[in-house]
């Protein structure tokens, strides 16, 4: 790995959500600060800086990371995917997207762009969960509002469409 | 036998459209509007909203000590770091702003950063203002406080005794308030009752902590004596008073706003307020707008935080378990500094303090005290769960000594069905209800007698099984004037009356006669946007989807008053409402133009389908926007005396809400819901961890305006509140170091640890709001922390459980106190004393050199900078007394430290006394040790040492866990350094290479 020296501003090129970009960073500056701040993302939340609440969750080159535990002089050359990626158009709602909605799986939101991004990776990586394994990815992620039934409940279905299964209920918007 | 899925029970909660057309929107659990611009990543969250180019940064320097005095500041080091614009600490601050205003009156001072002393971990005592958030950091770092650290007291029962450690001058000791209350013939209803019961209890610390801080984006314009705030503040806008009078300008020149979205707040965003202060004064200080973002340790360290509360609760009671009369002596622990609104925390239950019983004699004695802790404010509950969890465990010792089932303890004392509007003794109006129906439909719906089957087979099996009862009223719509029954009523008078709870709803219509709402109740996630679009929807006939509602609140333009905001549940009974009546207001004018146009009466004028027309003859019509629209286009042409249709703001406040009487009868809130409550919960014989079996919240709160939010509020509300009852403490130390700071320490119970509780409802809707609705979103904060208790209680049959109820409480009551670790012959013995964070222990090591030699090196600098662990050099003050600046880290956590070490009871070369402690921007460190040297067979020397240490400040609130180890590490790298320089060969405990393997990881090397 190459040593960065600490006072310079160093470029950092990536692929966010397939579109290439780049901004400038400290090398102690944090993906989280970088994405927010210097490209203006700010769909990945930060709510503890420190690994624990899970609302920072990215996914860098098919893995998922804490944003918040990640340089930003790391994600160089890398792809990376933010919740800003999950929906297929503008005005249209993915498939999890739309089950969260109909589910009211969120209050504030604040926590649900990193729920948004593990479940996203999880349900392609195994497609037919049982709910104790969504359960066991959610324990990574705190949401203060929900009391998480209901985002247990959007995730299995979203998984049970993506599993080919007709969605329970379309929502009306 | 299957088991059934009791999970599955709500049928209420996911979205749906509307079932046929024509019925209303109102009670339909419609998709949220809120819901697409959240879940693609594009909300407008506090810390997403672009600033004012040149825009500062702030980052604050809090005190590691929980009670000193500030000797001195020196900010010329940080000042002269890169990007810095200003460091400011109290005494600036002191003259930019005047003091917040205290909760009662008292000549005491409440600056929102420390002046001259810090009362509390975490409290400001500088901010530092850079180019960026990284440098302002880097300044906070380098700016040099000496402290004299003074005694802390954190227990309220230990604040009111004359021995306590006294914070503030201006109050009879650590007593801000101490008033007595006594209401019916408490005295001659405890003499004449057979049965005198009590409880004392202490209600812990805890926070409902969102996942979004703290923020604020202040700008000062000296043109016009103006400050322009953006603060993620959630209300009561009452504060909005005492900012302007702390920042010294009239209300009319701070202008507060707040972001479209907010990442929940619970209550606790309330406590951003003082920051607005600090950051408002760094703006005009710089001349430049400053932000702050909060960052997790400062949140939980210092934000805000629930009373904690100390407890003693009497019941005079039939035979018959029929509660006679009460007694309560509170005291509330509000603490270092009792802002605003505090001490409301105590008094938002004051009418409610009989709970959802018919008791008619009541005793109270309130006292409000200081601490060496955050001060306290809003939080989800907001004094229910302090209440309840006396109230109820006090019903539930009633019933195991008087050997009732409590349950039926519970149905002798409910208020009566044919009792409503009910008035407590204490004053509050009970507006509807029918708590007994609630109890048979919610033990019969949740499957009560099931689960008392399953505590028997439990039983039957030795496991450990409970179940736990609560009946609990849930005051909404908080009157303004209730915190003022804390004065007396002659104080009252001088004061000036204050009550109601305005709240305000504003409508327009634009020229082509699309309709926005406007309220000023700053949600943080509820839906109130949603909730509004159907309840106007409903006035005018439209869909949901043609109404936009806009929650942001900006003092400056909007209507707003005191009341406003987001807090004591009011948005359903009393916001929403007033939106209602303010969509009607412009109806009733829109019926009149309409009737003129199409040539009919008034009376059979409808709005359906986004249409105007006559209900006689439905052809008769016309689009509401064409009719909507005219006001702009033709204002002649509406009929004489309707004005305009074009904007209408009601305000709207309760007269049932009046100021406390003279006998100190308060009406405390508007409305009051009604939750039955009952669980069943296994401990674990071995783990003594709890496990919920079923959890049944059987809730009426009047009308249900959307099912789905509500079962969301519910479900919100119980996670929390089983993070109180199992998981969550804000901890503290006897010195009053703050022990949780991450979400490593301060548990949020996740996914795994929430089961899905079964919701059951019944309406009764409110005679008093407009649309039947009363509160919902707080009452499982006070009905599920006391509910799990009493089935905790009866699992492991105690009579005292306290909260939270983590294993190692239970262990405490199950298998009393745990015996000391047995001794171990050498090095790194700990021995922690009742709760002090004070570490023990002894060593050895055994070098070449003989006694003198090891005695020299002691005593020489140099020597002592090559063995210090970190050592950047030792300063030689005197003879006896280093000083020296080194390095230490607890893994990643690495900061520098100044150090002093004293040397005393020199008996040389045989045994001398180190007295060391180290202070720096991570905390600080204290201990004593005693080096003895004694010959070793074969020339060289056996130094032994036993040493005390004590760690606090950042480092202990972060790193409480690794803490003990770490500070065994580096006392021990100490010496094993010191026999490498006397020649030494490998220490003689076995300890030591266990430092050697840790040591790259606790490492203190620069
Ligand atoms: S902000 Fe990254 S895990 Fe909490
Ligand atoms: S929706 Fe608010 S924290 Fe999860």
């Amino acid at each position: 790995m190459s040593r960065l020296p600490a006072d310079q501003h160093h470029a950092v090129r990536l692929m966010l959500n397939g579109k290439p970009c780049s901004g400038d960073a400290e090398p102690r500056m944090l993906l989280t600060d970088f994405l927010r701040h210097e490209i203006g993302a700010t769909g990945t939340h930060v709510g503890c800086e420190h690994g624990v609440c899970g609302a920072c969750t990215v996914e860098i080159d098919g893995k998922l990371a804490r944003a918040c535990l990640t340089l930003a002089v790391q994600v160089d050359g890398c792809a990376v995917r933010t919740v800003e990626g999950l929906a297929p158009a503008p005005d249209r709602l993915g498939l999890l997207q739309a089950a969260f909605k109909r589910n009211h799986a969120l209050q504030c939101g604040f926590c649900t762009a990193g729920i948004l991004m593990s479940l996203d990776h999880f349900l392609r990586e195994v497609p037919k969960p049982s709910e104790q394994e969504v359960r066991d990815l959610l324990t990574g992620h705190l949401c203060r509002c929900t009391g998480y039934t209901p985002i247990l409940r959007a995730a299995m279905e979203a998984a049970a469409e993506l599993a080919g299964e007709p969605a329970k209920e379309k929502s009306d918007a | 036998m299957p088991e059934k899925r009791y999970g599955m029970v709500e049928a209420t909660s996911s979205a749906k459209g509307r079932p046929d057309p024509g019925s209303p929107w109102v009670g339909q659990s419609i998709a949220r509007v809120e819901d697409a611009t959240l879940l693609t990543g594009r909300g407008r969250f506090m810390d997403d909203i672009g600033v004012h180019p040149g825009t500062l940064h702030a980052a604050f320097l809090r005190s590691p000590h929980a009670h000193a005095d500030i000797v001195s500041i020196d900010v010329s080091q940080a000042m002269s770091s890169r990007g810095v614009v200003a460091v400011l600490h109290g005494e600036d601050i002191k003259a930019l702003t005047s003091s917040l205003v205290v909760g009662v009156k008292a000549p005491v001072e409440c600056w929102p950063m420390a002046v001259g002393r810090a009362r509390y971990v975490g409290e400001p005592v500088a901010i530092a203002v850079a180019a960026d958030r990284y440098r302002a950091e880097d300044a906070v770092d380098l700016i040099d406080v000496r402290y004299n650290v003074r005694p802390a007291v954190v227990d309220p029962r230990a604040a009111v005794k004359p021995e306590a450690p006294v914070l503030h001058d201006g109050f009879g000791g650590n007593v801000a308030s101490d008033r007595s209350f006594r209401y019916g013939d408490p005295e001659s209803a405890f003499a004449s009752a057979p049965h005198r019961i009590s409880i004392d209890v202490s209600y812990p610390r805890n926070s409902c902590t969102p996942i979004e801080t703290y923020g604020v984006v202040a700008d000062y314009n000296p043109g016009d004596d103006a400050y322009d705030v953006l603060a993620n503040f959630q209300g009561p806008f009452s504060i909005h008073a005492v900012l302007s009078r702390a920042l010294r300008v009239p209300g009319n020149r701070l202008r507060l706003r707040t972001p479209p979205d907010s990442g929940g707040s619970f209550g606790v965003k309330q406590g951003v307020f003082p920051y607005i202060v600090l950051i408002a004064a760094a703006a005009k200080a710089t001349g430049r707008p400053v932000k702050w973002i909060e960052d997790r340790l400062e949140h939980l360290t210092a934000s805000v935080s629930a009373t904690n509360r100390a407890v003693s609760l009497v019941a005079a009671v039939a035979e018959d378990g029929r509660i006679l009369a009460l007694d309560w002596d509170q005291i509330e622990d509000c603490g270092a500094h009792l802002r605003a609104p505090e001490p409301a925390t105590l008094y938002r239950m004051h009418g409610n303090l009989t709970g959802a019983y018919d008791i008619r004699h009541l005793k109270i004695r309130n006292r409000v005290v200081v601490t060496n802790k955050t001060p306290t404010g809003l939080n989800r509950g907001f004094g229910g769960p302090q209440v309840y969890f006396a109230l109820e465990r006090l019903v539930q010792r009633i019933a195991v000594e008087l050997n009732l089932d409590p349950l039926d303890v519970i149905t002798r004392n409910l208020v009566l069905a044919d009792a409503f509007p009910y008035k407590t003794a204490s004053g509050a109006l009970l507006d509807s209800g029918n708590y007994q129906e609630a109890l048979r439909r919610g033990a019969q719906e949740g499957g009560l007698a099931e689960l008392k089957a399953r505590r028997q087979a439990a039983r039957a099996e030795g496991r450990l099984y409970g179940i736990g009862y609560t009946a609990v009223v849930e005051p909404s719509v908080s009157n303004m004037g209730y915190i003022t029954t804390v004065l007396t009523p002659a104080e009252r008078r001088k004061a000036g009356p204050k009550n109601g709870a305005q709240a305000t709803a504003t409508i327009a219509i634009d020229p082509v006669g699309s309709v926005s709402v406007h309220v000023a109740s700053v949600p943080q996630g509820q839906g109130h946007r949603t909730v509004l679009s159907q309840v106007v929807a409903d006035v005018f006939g439209l869909k949901p989807s043609d109404i936009r509602v806009n929650t942001e609140i900006d003092t400056a333009k909007d209507a707003w008053s005191i009341a406003s905001g987001n807090y004591a549940s009011r948005f359903a009974p009393a916001v929403a409402g007033t939106a209602k009546l303010a969509a009607e207001r412009i109806a009733g004018r829109l019926r009149r133009v309409a009737a003129s146009q199409l040539n009919t009466e008034t009376d059979d004028i409808a709005f359906v389908d986004g249409h105007v027309g006559s209900k006689r003859n439905p052809d008769n019509r016309i689009s509401f926007s064409r009719i909507a629209a005219l006001s702009h286009w033709s204002p002649a042409a509406l009929p004489d005396g309707v004005g305009h249709t074009i904007r209408e703001t009601v305000f709207w406040t309760p007269p049932e809400l009046t100021a406390p009487d003279e006998d100190d009868q308060i009406n405390s809130s508007l409305c009051h819901g009604f939750i039955f409550d009952f669980c069943g919960v296994e401990v674990d014989r071995t783990t003594l961890q709890t496990r919920i079996d079923r959890y049944v919240t059987m809730h009426d709160c009047g009308t249900i305006l959307h099912p789905a939010m509500v079962d969301g509020q519910v479900r919100g509300g119980f996670a929390q509140a089983l993070g109180a009852a199992l998981y969550e403490e804000y901890a503290y130390a006897e010195d009053g170091s703050f022990l949780t700071g991450t979400l490593a320490d301060y548990l949020l119970p996740t996914v795994a640890e929430v089961p899905t509780p079964i919701i059951l409802h019944m309406e009764t809707p409110s005679p008093f709001t407009p649309l039947g609705s009363k509160g919902v979103g707080e009452g499982n904060c006070m009905s599920t922390p006391v509910c799990i208790a009493n089935a905790v209680a009866d699992a492991i049959g105690a009579k005292d459980v306290v909260l939270p109820l983590v294993p190692a409480k239970l262990a405490e009551i199950v298998r009393g106190a745990e015996p000391a670790p047995p001794a171990r012959r050498t090095s790194s013995t700990q021995a922690k004393r009742g709760g002090d964070r004070k570490l023990r222990g002894e060593g050895e090591a055994v070098v070449k050199a003989n006694a003198q030699q090891v005695w020299d090196m002691l005593l020489d600098p140099n020597t002592l900078a090559a063995v210090i662990p970190g050592c950047h050099g030792v300063e030689k003050i005197s003879g006896t007394h280093f000083r020296a600046d080194v390095t230490l880290g607890i893994g990643p956590v690495k900061g520098r430290y100044r150090a002093e070490v004293k040397l005393s009871d020199l008996d040389p070369p045989k045994a001398v006394t180190l007295t060391g402690s180290a202070e720096g921007g991570l905390g600080f460190g204290n201990g004593e040790g005693r080096i003895t040297l004694g010959p070793t067979p074969d020339g060289g020397t056996t130094i032994h040492y036993t040493y005390e240490a004590g760690i606090g400040g950042k480092v202990a609130s972060i790193g409480g866990r690794l803490l003990d180890g770490a500070t065994r590490v580096i006392i021990g790298q100490f010496f094993v350094s010191l026999a490498r320089q006397a020649g030494g060969g490998e220490p003689a405990s076995g300890g030591l290479s266990w430092f050697a393997r840790l040591r790259r990881w606790f490492g203190g090397a620069p």
